[in-house]
C-alpha cells in the first residue's frame, strides 16, 4: 500500500513518512482443497446411520499453543449426504438472491457467501440447536442453517412483511432461534457474542457460542476487548475469523499486520481450519465445543474460505483480485464439488442418488423462493412504522411523526385490535 | 427529485456569476457532488504537504469515488487505506492534527462512526480546551462521511447523525446541499483552526449536477444563505430537503399567492443564528426542515432560538419538519423522511 514505487510525481513538496512500512506476507499455509479427506470404501458400512470413521488431510488444521483436534471424523452416510444437501440449499439460494437482486426484485445492500457454503454448514453439523451463533452480515446461510426457512429469508431480501424480520432489515438482519444476526456494523457482534456465551455460562448451560468476523472485522479494536473479556472469564465461545482473503476491496494483508487470525488472540489458544472442507470445519467445530464447554475458556478459530462474488451485488469482485484466482478456487477448491466427489469416492451415494438430492435440494429452494416472490409487499401504516422500537404492550405515549398530525398513538393502536399477530413460524422466546 | 433541472443548481455559469460566495474570475466545470469533494480535495493535498487523506477503500477512491485518483497522483505516502476500525482512523487523525498535519478521514458511511464517537466527543472536540497554554489544537482534523436515505439502504446506511454531533462544544459541523456549496464549504473546513465533521448527503454524489468553479475558493462557516428571498414565511433548512423545500416552496407560491424565504444553514454547529433570526423577524413564519428525526433534533435548536429572539415577531408558533422517529426499516425508508406533499400540507 505504501510503497514508495507508487508515489506519483506530481507532489511539489518533500514530505517524508520515517517509517519502514511493514506489509506482511498473507499466509494460508492449510490446504483449502475441499476433497482432502480420506476414507476406505471397504469401511463404509451399508446402512445410513451406521458410524464410519473419515480421515482428515493432515494439512486440514495449523494450530497456535494447542493440541490439534483428532484428524480422524465419525460420521455416518446420512450426515453426509445431508451436509452436502445443506450446501447445496444454500448455494440455490444465494443464487435466487443474486437473481432477484439483478431483476431489481431485491433492493439496498445484499452480501452472498457463495464459496463459503462450507463454514456455515459445517458449524451447525458440529453444534446443537442449544447452541448459539453470531455473525456479521454475510448471514443468509447461517440463518437457512439455524433453521430459517428459505421463504422468510428470501421474504426478507424483498422487504415483505412474512420476512425474517419483517422486511425491515433486509440481507444483514435476520435473526432465528439461537442465531444473532446479522449484524451491519462491522465487529459489533463480536462483544455481543461474548456476553451471550458469559450469560449461558452463568445459567449454567453446557452449550458453546459461535461467534463469527470476517478478516476485516478483525481489527476491529472491539474485537481484542472482546477476547480480553473471554479469556479473563473463562467464557465457552468460539471466536471464528472467516478469513476470505478481502475485506470489501482490500487485501488481508494490507489491512492486517498479522494475518494469521488464529494467532490473534495471542492469550486465547488458536486453530486454523480448512474452510473448504465442510468435514474439517466440523471437526474444528466439534473439538472446539468440546474444549470451551469442559471450562478450558475460548478459541480463536480461523476457517480459511473464499468469496467467489464481490463483496456485495455492487461490487464485480474483479478489480483487486485477479480472475484467474476466483477461477482457480471455484474449478479446484468447490466446497461442494469436493464433498460430492468424496461421497462418490467412498460409494456412500451413487451418481443417480445424488442427482437425485441435487434435485430435491434444488426444488425445495425454488418452491419457497416463488412463495416468498408471491408476498404481498407490506402496507407502509404507522402501526407498522412505528412497532418494535420498543417492546410491545410498553412503548411510550406516542412517538412523533414527520409533522404533529401524524403521531403515533400506541395506545389507540391497542384499542383498534391489539398488537399485530406474530407471523406463522415465527421465532419462539428462547 | 429530478434534479437535472431544479433551480436550486448552476446549471449555467451566469447564475454562479451572481452569487457572491464564488470567484468572478474562475472557469467552471459541470461535477457532480463526488467530483467536487475530489477537487477540493486535490486542491488541498497539492497546495499543502501537511494536508493527508486516508480512510477505508480510500486508495481505490472510495466507496463513493469521492478520493478518486488521488492515490496516484498524491502517492500513498499521502492518500492511504486504513484498516477496518473507525474509533482507531479518528484517534489516529487527531494524532496526526495535533502534531499539526491536515488528516481529512473518511468514514466509509456516517452509521460507522459511532464506534468514533468517543474520539470525536472526548479527544478531538475538548483538545483545545485541554492544551490550554500551549495553544495547541487540531484545527486540521476533518472528518468527511456521507449521510442519510437512498431509499433502501435500511438499518446501517441511511443514518443521518448530525444532531448528535450539534450537542459538542468545540466540533464543527457542516452540510453542504450542492457540488458548489460542497467544494467551498469543504475547503473552509479544511482551512479551519477547529476539528470539523464534514457531512455529504450521499444521494446526490451522482444526481446533483452544477456549475462549480474551478479555481480554489472558501465559503466561511457558520454562516447561513439565503437562497431565496420571500416575506411570508421562512422555511431552515439544510441538505437534500432543500430541494424538497424548493420544489413546495414554488408549487405554494403558485397555488395560494404566497412568497417564502428559503434559507440553507450550511453549517449546523455553530449556526448563524442572526440570519435566521433577521428573516423570521421580516417573515413572522417559520418552518424547520430537516431528513433526521425530530426528536432533539436540529429542528429543536433553531425553533426554541427563534422563539427566544423573535417572538414578537411570530404570526405562528414555529413549526419543525423532519423524519418519523423509527428506525429505517428496509422496505419503509421513503416513507420516513419528508417529501414535497408533507411540506405543501402545513
Ligand atoms: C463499522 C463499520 N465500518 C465499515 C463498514 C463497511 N463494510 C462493510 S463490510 C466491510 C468489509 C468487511 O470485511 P470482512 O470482515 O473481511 O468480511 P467479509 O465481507 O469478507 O465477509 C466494510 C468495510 C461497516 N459495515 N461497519
Ligand atoms: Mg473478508
Amino acid at each position: 500500500m505504501l510503497s514508495r514505487a507508487l508515489r506519483g510525481g506530481h507532489r511539489a513538496l518533500t514530505l517524508k513518512r520515517n517509517v519502514n512500512v511493514y506489509v506482511p506476507l498473507a499466509k494460508r499455509t492449510v490446504t483449502t482443497d475441499a476433497a482432502s479427506s480420506h476414507a476406505e470404501k471397504e469401511h463404509v458400512p451399508e446402512e445410513d446411520d451406521k458410524p464410519f470413521q473419515v480421515t482428515l488431510s493432515n494439512e486440514s488444521f495449523e494450530t497456535y499453543e494447542l493440541d490439534p483436534p483428532p484428524f480422524t471424523l465419525e460420521t455416518t452416510k446420512k450426515e453426509l449426504k445431508r451436509m452436502y444437501y445443506d450446501m447445496v440449499s444454500i448455494r440455490r439460494m444465494e443464487m435466487a438472491a443474486d437473481r432477484l437482486y439483478k431483476e431489481k426484485k431485491i433492493r439496498g445492500f445484499c452480501h452472498l457467501s457463495t464459496g463459503q457454503e462450507a463454514v456455515a454448514a459445517g458449524i451447525e453439523h458440529a453444534i446443537t440447536k442449544e447452541d448459539h451463533v453470531i455473525t456479521a452480515y454475510r448471514c443468509h446461510g447461517f440463518a437457512l442453517m439455524r433453521g430459517g426457512t428459505v421463504k422468510r429469508i428470501i421474504g426478507e431480501l424483498l422487504g415483505r412483511r412474512e420476512g425474517i424480520a419483517y422486511g425491515k432489515g433486509g440481507s444483514m438482519h435476520m435473526f432465528a432461534k439461537g442465531f444473532y444476526g446479522g449484524n451491519g456494523i462491522v465487529g459489533a457482534q463480536v462483544p455481543v457474542g461474548t456476553g451471550i456465551a458469559f450469560a449461558n455460562q452463568y445459567k449454567d448451560n453446557t452449550n458453546t457460542t459461535i461467534c463469527l468476523y470476517g478478516d476485516g472485522a478483525s481489527n476491529q479494536g472491539q474485537v481484542f476487548e472482546a477476547f480480553n473479556m473471554a479469556k479473563l472469564w473463562n467464557l465457552p465461545i468460539l471466536f471464528g475469523c472467516e478469513n476470505n482473503k478481502y475485506g470489501m476491496g482490500t487485501a488481508a494483508n494490507r489491512a492486517a499486520a498479522l494475518t494469521e487470525y488464529y494467532k490473534r488472540g495471542q492469550y486465547i489458544p488458536g486453530l486454523k481450519v480448512n474452510g473448504m472442507d465442510i468435514l474439517a470445519v466440523k471437526a474444528a467445530v466439534q473439538y472446539g465445543k468440546q474444549y470451551t464447554t469442559e471450562g478450558h475458556g475460548p478459541l480463536v478459530l480461523e476457517y480459511v474460505t473464499y468469496r467467489y462474488g464481490g463483496h456485495s451485488m455492487s461490487d464485480p469482485g474483479t478489480t483487486y483480485r485477479t480472475r484467474e484466482e476466483i477461477q482457480r478456487m471455484r474449478s479446484t477448491q468447490d466446497p461442494i464439488a469436493g464433498l460430492k466427489q468424496k461421497l462418490l469416492d467412498w460409494e456412500v451415494t451413487t451418481e443417480e442418488e445424488l442427482k437425485g438430492i441435487d434435485k430435491e435440494a434444488r426444488s425445495s429452494v425454488d418452491k419457497e423462493v416463488e412463495i416468498a416472490e408471491k408476498m404481498a409487499v407490506p402496507e407502509a401504516t404507522p402501526k407498522i412504522l412505528y412497532e418494535d422500537i420498543y417492546v410491545r404492550g410498553s412503548e411510550p405515549e406516542f412517538m412523533r411523526g414527520r409533522i404533529p398530525d401524524e403521531n403515533y398513538y400506541y395506545e389507540q393502536s391497542v384499542r383498534e385490535g391489539g398488537n399485530l399477530g406474530r407471523y406463522e413460524g415465527e421465532r419462539q422466546a428462547a | 427529485m429530478d434534479y437535472s433541472s431544479h433551480p436550486l443548481l448552476n446549471h449555467s455559469p451566469s447564475s454562479l456569476r451572481a452569487n457572491a460566495s464564488y470567484p468572478q474570475s474562475s472557469s467552471f466545470t459541470r461535477q457532480n457532488l463526488f467530483q467536487a469533494i475530489n477537487s477540493a480535495l486535490k486542491h488541498s493535498l497539492r497546495t499543502d504537504e501537511r494536508t493527508l487523506v486516508f480512510g477505508e477503500d480510500v486508495a481505490f477512491g472510495g466507496v463513493f469515488r469521492c478520493s478518486m485518483d488521488l492515490a496516484t497522483e498524491f502517492g500513498s505516502e499521502r492518500v492511504f487505506n486504513t484498516p477496518l476500525s473507525e474509533q482507531g482512523i479518528v484517534g489516529f487523525a487527531i494524532g496526526c492534527a495535533a502534531q499539526g498535519m491536515k488528516p481529512i478521514a473518511e468514514i466509509q458511511f456516517a452509521d460507522y462512526v459511532y464506534p468514533a464517537f468517543d474520539q470525536l466527543v472526548n479527544e478531538a472536540a475538548k483538545w483545545r480546551y485541554r492544551e490550554g497554554d500551549t495553544g495547541g489544537h487540531i484545527g486540521g482534523l476533518v472528518v468527511r462521511m456521507p449521510c442519510g436515505s437512498v431509499g433502501h439502504g435500511a438499518l446501517y446506511h441511511s443514518q443521518s447523525p448530525e444532531a448528535l454531533f450539534t450537542h459538542i462544544p468545540g466540533l464543527r459541523v457542516v452540510l453542504p446541499r450542492s457540488p458548489a456549496r460542497a467544494k467551498g464549504l469543504l475547503l473552509a473546513s479544511i482551512a479551519c483552526n477547529d476539528p470539523v465533521i464534514f457531512l455529504e448527503p450521499k444521494i446526490l454524489y451522482r444526481a446533483a449536477v452544477e456549475q462549480v468553479p474551478t479555481e480554489a475558493y472558501e465559503i466561511p462557516l457558520s454562516q447561513a444563505e439565503v437562497v431565496k428571498e420571500g416575506k411570508d414565511m421562512t422555511i431552515v433548512s439544510y441538505g437534500q430537503p432543500l430541494y424538497l423545500c424548493s420544489s413546495a416552496i414554488a408549487a405554494a407560491e403558485k397555488d395560494f399567492g404566497i412568497s417564502v424565504e428559503l434559507l440553507d444553514l450550511q453549517t449546523l454547529y455553530p449556526w448563524d443564528k442572526q440570519t435566521v433570526l433577521q428573516s423570521v423577524q421580516k417573515t413572522g413564519r417559520a418552518i424547520v426542515v430537516h431528513e433526521s428525526m425530530i426528536n432533539a433534533g436540529v429542528g429543536a435548536e433553531v425553533a426554541a432560538s427563534i422563539q427566544e429572539g423573535a417572538f414578537l415577531h411570530l404570526e405562528a408558533p414555529v413549526q419543525r419538519l423532519g423524519g418519523w422517529a423509527t428506525h429505517m426499516g428496509l422496505a419503509f425508508e421513503s416513507f420516513n423522511i419528508p417529501d414535497v406533499t408533507s411540506k405543501l400540507l402545513r
